[in-house]
């Protein structure tokens, strides 16, 4: 089968992009050959080499406290308040690592394996085998810094299993797991700043990449307490910004998470890789109204002891209770009898849209399911639920106003997560010299689907232990000398011009109501699953909305002073851009991988169907212009270890 | 439901400040308070008039960036909760609520309801980690710790640092955020080696940053999302004593 897309229509093909920074060493070797071949910074130099880090999340947090215990001069960026609110916090679950202390056959070997699998085959293996590497390292890590992981009755250390695999590797702590490893990053971040190594502005935004001579040199920021525009130099720049799943309005990010940082550097040249790998998590509480301003997410970890049902009978609006046993369609364990309710995100998402779209759904809107802890109450009993879940069924009770130990939760799929991001080769760097790219800001782990608790190893292994090394090599080479005036100049003038035209437009429709009917569009084409017709669609709806943008927004205040609705003006205006070019992407991937599921291209029954002869590639986009066509630069994947298979979880 | 909000806005930390009514309608029992928060500035907005400045990001009760004391109690009159996991279920038609930024020396105000606690960072600073500079950790299985310790420590480590402890202590004392982070590491075995210049380092620098000294009346542990105890504050004046013991 060919691409049968005409391709000049939406996008136009550019050379191939591939990673040469791998060692051409068999994969156990590599990383350590990476580690012993790179070039490294002498300790007194280091204090002379700069860099700029923005986000402070678990990638963010990590890599600044880890540069600075190193002795470069690190200038660190947030958006909130404090490093600690950076949304790593917010992640319920757990932390995967191949410790193997369960003895359940566990290894480095597995962690890789189910990695690549569970991402369908579209991640790079070398990426892959050092993140489950370095994965036992990061455990070691967080332990020395005091994280209060789940203890066994004998003080070791607990796990438990997650959506995906058939081994405990997930370390975990009540679920708040995100919490306390950001919290330790954090923490070693302000000894750093204490130190004074890390210097830390809060309530800054990155609103522009300065590139000079080719280079990655600094960033513009603005103040958002003052509105003042400032210009930061550094010999090398990381951006540990997250993902861009706020694209679609409602999904289980923080409010101000976005794309600008990303998407500003793109629009430099760098290239942006697979943007419609989006994750949709299964388990989210379902919308209650129009006024829904963001999705919450219920941990994973629960389906390891609820289960998901929906009721036998079409419009069965009887309470769950008086639902009998026979007339309940636990529908997980029923097509995925060897997984059941542990089947991977993807499968479980499409899986609870299928019976809602049959018209089983259940609650208002009939967009849900149920997730059952009855018969884990009747098992373990109810302290035992209580301690593994307490906070998690609180904050459900809270939300909804139901008590989850009485009645079932009711669940229902929300973007969640971001695979595709920057494209960046083995040493994380962009395709622009001096920028790196690290957590979920990048592309480069999970191919076009995350399992669960692995964003947390991901960000950790970047910024604790891969970043400090493979940014050393670049750092080994500087000064690059000094970047050009004219180079800064353009980049502060285009960001003034920016917040001046927002404020000019004077419209009458707020960048909320944008940002809401963006979302709707993305989420109806370009969401859990896609069609030909449907991108199509959505590009042009797209493209209307962004021309009504600049004609029709309103922000209100100036720029020089804390202004909420201009900081979300820019946002909505840079997913307007990243919109389309997601569902170009989804547009072009004529296949069903992973996150990405087009309606045409299934299996008999209903499962994501692959085409490796033409799409085992990372689709690495360059920008030509707002409106223009993309440029689409191929980087083939090549399995050397693992054998592409379809994926499996009957 | 029909309501009015009365909200504190003050232009900048050098403004005065004042309470300004606003009428509200359509509000429903399902909304947050923050969604209701937004409706009022979408309306604000398309009035041509400057919309509610207020701290927010996460909005499912962790990350602590929310910070409204509604009716004159952080966080609102939820037990356990934050201003963003409020739901308006609990308020009804015809109601005022006021809606103020967090009161304390300690933490200015910025504008309207956002306050700086860049104090808090600053705790922090002083003390609340542990050394241990990446790649330098033994492996982890090599200390167990009794899982009730491990328990405790979780307990303490729960604290979001929303500030809400301040707000509500009538001499704005942070002894709770303060003790929450000493207590949390001060139960880990990792803790132990920096346990007493940790404590004597913090506390400094809690009353360097203005904050009041604390008198036992517990109104911080009643509005903590969290549910952090009184003991911790307990606990870190027993370990404050015994560092201080020549």
């Amino acid at each position: 089968m060919t691409v049968n897309l005409d391709s000049s229509e939406l996008f136009t093909l550019g050379d191939p992009v591939g990673d040469t920074k791998a060692p051409q060493v068999p994969i156990e070797q590599r990383w350590d050959d990476r580690r012993f071949h790179g070039k490294i910074v002498n300790p007194a130099n280091r204090r002379k080499r700069s860099v700029i880090v923005v986000g402070t999340g678990l990638a963010g947090g990590s890599a600044s406290a880890t540069l600075g215990e190193a002795g470069y001069q690190v200038t660190t960026f947030c958006y909130q308040d404090s490093p600690r609110r950076a949304h790593s916090v917010a992640a319920q679950g757990g932390i995967n690592a191949a410790k193997n202390y369960r003895n359940d056959g566990d290894s480095i070997q597995r962690l890789f394996y189910d990695t690549v699998k569970g991402g369908d085959y579209r991640s790079r293996e070398s990426n892959v085998y050092r993140l489950a590497q370095v994965s036992v390292e990061i455990i070691d890590q967080c332990v020395a810094q005091g994280v209060p992981f789940a203890r066994d009755y004998g003080g070791l250390l607990d796990t438990r299993s997650f959506g995906g695999v058939q081994v405990s590797r997930t370390f975990y702590a009540r679920g708040q797991t995100g919490q306390q490893l950001l919290l330790g990053a954090y923490q070693a971040l302000e000894r750093q700043i204490a130190a004074g190594t890390v210097t830390m502005h809060t309530r800054h935004e990155m609103l522009e990449l300065i590139v000079s001579g080719g280079r990655a040199r600094g960033i513009v920021v603005r103040d958002m307490v003052t509105g003042e525009i400032e210009t930061h130099l550094a010999d090398a720049v990381v951006l540990a910004s997250g993902g861009y799943g706020n694209v679609f309005f409602l999904s289980t990010n923080a409010k101000g998470c976005n794309v600008t940082a990303t998407w500003r550097a793109h629009r430099k040249g760098a290239l942006f890789a697979n943007p419609c790998y989006t994750q949709i998590h299964p388990t989210c509480i379902p919308v209650s109204g129009d006024h829904q301003s963001k999705l919450t997410l219920m941990s994973e970890s629960l389906r390891n002891d609820g289960r998901v049902w929906v009721p036998t009978a079409k419009g069965d609006t009887r309470a769950p209770g008086a639902i009998p046993e026979a007339e309940r369609d636990y529908y997980l364990e029923r097509i995925y009898p060897s997984f059941g309710n542990l089947v991977p995100r993807d499968i479980a998402s499409r899986a609870a849209k299928n019976v809602c779209d049959e018209g089983r759904g259940v609650g208002p809107g009939g967009r849900g399911v149920y997730l059952d802890f009855a018969d884990a109450i009747t098992r373990l009993g109810r302290e035992a639920v209580e301690a593994k879940y307490g906070n998690l069924f609180e904050m459900y009770e809270r939300i909804t106003g139901e008590d989850p130990y009485q009645v079932p939760m009711r669940i229902y799929p929300a973007v969640h997560y971001t695979m595709g991001g920057l494209w960046v080769d083995y040493d994380l760097q962009s395709t622009i010299p001096g920028l790196f790219v690290i957590g979920e800001a990048n592309f480069s782990d999970h191919g076009a689907n995350r399992l669960g608790a692995s964003a947390l190893m991901q960000g950790l292994a970047d910024g604790y232990f891969v970043l400090p090394v493979v940014i050393a090599s670049y750092l080994a080479e500087a000064p690059y000398g000094d970047p050009a005036a004219a180079d800064i100049d353009e980049a502060v003038q285009s960001v003034r011009q920016r917040v001046d035209k927002l404020l000019s437009v004077n419209g009458d429709r707020t960048p909320d109501s944008f940002h809401r009917e963006l979302g709707q569009l993305v989420w109806e084409y370009c969401g859990m699953e896609r069609t030909e017709a449907g991108l199509r669609k959505a590009i042009g709806e797209i493209r209307r909305l962004r021309d009504e943008f600049w004609k029709r927004v309103k922000v209100s205040g100036t720029s020089e002073e804390l202004n909420q609705v201009l900081e979300k003006a820019g946002r909505v205006a840079d997913f307007l851009e990243l919109a389309e070019l997601m569902c170009i992407d989804a547009l072009h991937r004529e296949e069903s991988c992973g996150g990405h599921f087009r309606a045409e291209h299934q299996t008999p029954d209903g499962e994501a169907l692959r085409d490796d002869e033409n799409f085992a590639y990372v689709a690495a986009w360059e920008f030509a212009g707002t409106g223009s066509k993309p440029v689409l630069h191929k980087e083939t994947l090549e399995y050397e270890h693992v054998h592409m298979t379809q994926r499996s979880y009957k | 439901m029909k309501l009015t909000i009365r909200v504190w806005r003050q232009k900048d930390s050098a403004d005065r400040g004042r309470l300004v009514d606003y009428q509200l309608d359509g509000v429903e029992p399902d909304m947050s308070f923050l969604e209701m928060m937004d409706i009022l500035n979408e309306k604000l907005i398309l009035e041509g008039q400057d919309p509610v400045a207020f701290d927010h990001d996460c909005r499912e009760g962790i990350c602590g960036m929310c910070s409204m004391a509604i009716d004159g109690v952080p966080h609102g009159p939820e037990k356990a909760t934050t201003t963003c996991q409020l739901y308006m279920r609990h308020f009804n038609d015809g109601d005022t609520i006021t809606v103020e930024p967090w009161r304390a020396a300690a933490f200015p105000v910025v504008k309207d309801l956002v306050v700086d606690r860049s104090a808090f960072d600053r705790i922090i600073q002083a003390g609340g980690y542990v050394s241990a500079p990446t790649g330098s950790a033994p492996e982890a299985a090599s200390i167990p710790v009794p899982h009730e310790d491990a328990t405790k420590a979780f307990d303490a480590a729960t604290c979001i640092g929303c500030g809400a402890c301040v707000a509500a202590c009538p001499n704005a004392s942070a002894m709770l955020f303060t003790a929450a982070k000493v207590t949390h590491l001060g139960l880990m075995p990792q803790g132990q080696p920096e346990r007493q210049q940790r404590v004597v380092a913090m506390v400094e620098q809690m009353d360097a940053e203005g904050f009041g000294g604390c008198t036992n009346t517990g109104v911080c542990t009643t509005v903590c999302p969290k549910g952090i105890p009184l003991e911790t504050i307990a606990r870190m004046n027993g370990d404050i004593l015994a560092a201080l013991r020549p």
